[in-house]
């Protein structure tokens, strides 16, 4: 654990596409789930966060 | 010999384009050869993608060119993520994708399970699994379409013989309850052969010597396959999952064809809505809006999908 945060300080890629890649999958959940309407009406912006998260980490050092 | 064709071709070259292409840098003669492929790339894929972002933002209709464009900001964006409809269509997919998934990873795992296994016809079997992977999915649709005929298909049929239902007393493809059934059973035909393969390279890719080794330390075979094989094809089984996740969220051929999206909305998976709303009501902007909203989806997961490959790799 304090490693991941250790990695999240220091901008490293791998705890960063870890966020990314958790909110990306937590946005397809809110869209796709029959559950409250609210959680669908913030599904896009949860993915779209993660999605350009991911874009910019990748670009992070290992 | 050849020096002389050299000489040839090279005197054959009119002298205007030779002195031409003679100044150019070998970074300039590799960008003439990649211009085009960037050039239809920007065209086809990059220009379409940056129109439909900004007719997302417009009230544009396609079927009513003359009328101003307004610019909306993000209203058709608002309207979509508070649309029941839409949200419909998003637990039409979402039943669709998982119901896929876990089948097709089930007996696709367990074919593949059993093909690894050597017997005689082992290959025939393979090509014989693998025959409906290869069929367009509009023929698929349109011979299931009579499968699931009540009086004559044969699916009802075999479900009555095995269940002593009367064959014609249920109807797949019209009922609200069956229907969404019918498009899972179908897609699950069609691609379980596709999971398959994969989790077959996968079990291929083990080396005998593991089980040797399992086979000395005296473990079951039970065991071998939760500490063994599972583990070692899970990575591959993941790249299936995710490549089936994305292809399923864009299905429309398939279900196009033997349901149309209905009885009702029932079957109306996310790209069958997204048609309708651009070509039946024609709200062009309002349906980019949704075209998006989809893209950024398929795109969050496909970078998932890029880094489970990566991480397959690195193993």
């Amino acid at each position: 654990m304090s490693n991941f945060i250790k990695g999240i300080l220091a901008f490293r890629r791998g705890p960063w596409e870890l966020v990314a890649t958790i909110l990306i999958a937590v946005g397809v959940v809110m869209l796709m789930q029959p559950f409250v309407l609210w959680a669908f009406t913030y599904s896009f912006i949860t993915t779209l966060v993660g999605t350009v998260m991911f874009i910019i980490v990748s670009h992070f050092r290992e | 010999m050849s020096e002389k064709t050299v000489d040839r071709v090279a005197g054959a070259t009119p002298v205007r384009i030779a002195r031409k292409i003679r100044g150019l840098s070998d970074r300039a003669i590799a960008w003439i050869f990649v211009g085009p492929t960037i050039f239809l790339l920007l065209a086809i894929n990059i220009f379409p993608l940056i129109w439909t972002v900004n007719l997302s933002f417009t009230n544009f209709k396609a079927n009513r060119i003359n009328r101003a464009v307004e610019y909306v900001g993000t209203r058709n964006y608002e309207r979509i993520l508070n649309d029941p409809d839409v949200w419909l269509s998003m637990q039409a997919t979402a039943h669709f994708l998982f119901w896929t998934i876990f089948f097709q990873v089930l007996i696709g795992f367990t074919l593949a399970w059993l093909i690894n296994k050597k017997f005689r016809g082992n290959d025939l079997w393979t090509t014989i699994i693998v025959l409906p992977m290869m069929l367009p999915p509009a023929v698929v649709g349109n011979f299931w379409t009579f499968l699931y005929q009540p009086q004559i298909g044969l699916f009802n049929y075999v479900v009555a013989f095995l269940t002593g239902r009367d064959p014609s007393s249920f109807e797949m493809l019209g009922s609200v309850d069956l229907a969404p059934w019918s498009i899972v059973i179908v897609d699950t035909w069609m691609w379980t052969p596709f999971v398959m393969l994969i989790c077959l390279a996968g079990m291929r890719s083990i080396p005998d010597y593991i089980y040797e080794a399992a086979e000395i330390d005296r473990a079951s075979k039970l065991r071998q396959f939760f500490t063994i094989t599972v583990p070692m094809v899970l990575p591959f089984l993941m790249l299936a999952v995710l490549f089936r996740g994305i292809e399923n969220f864009k299905m429309f051929d398939l279900v196009v064809q033997l349901t149309g999206g209905g009885p009702g909305s029932t079957t109306e998976l996310a790209s069958i809505h997204l048609k309708r709303e651009a070509f039946e009501k024609w709200r062009t902007g309002y349906s980019s809006a949704i075209a998006i909203v989809l893209f950024v989806t398929v795109f969050g997961l496909a970078s998932i999908y890029v880094k489970a490959l990566n991480k397959v790799k690195e193993r």
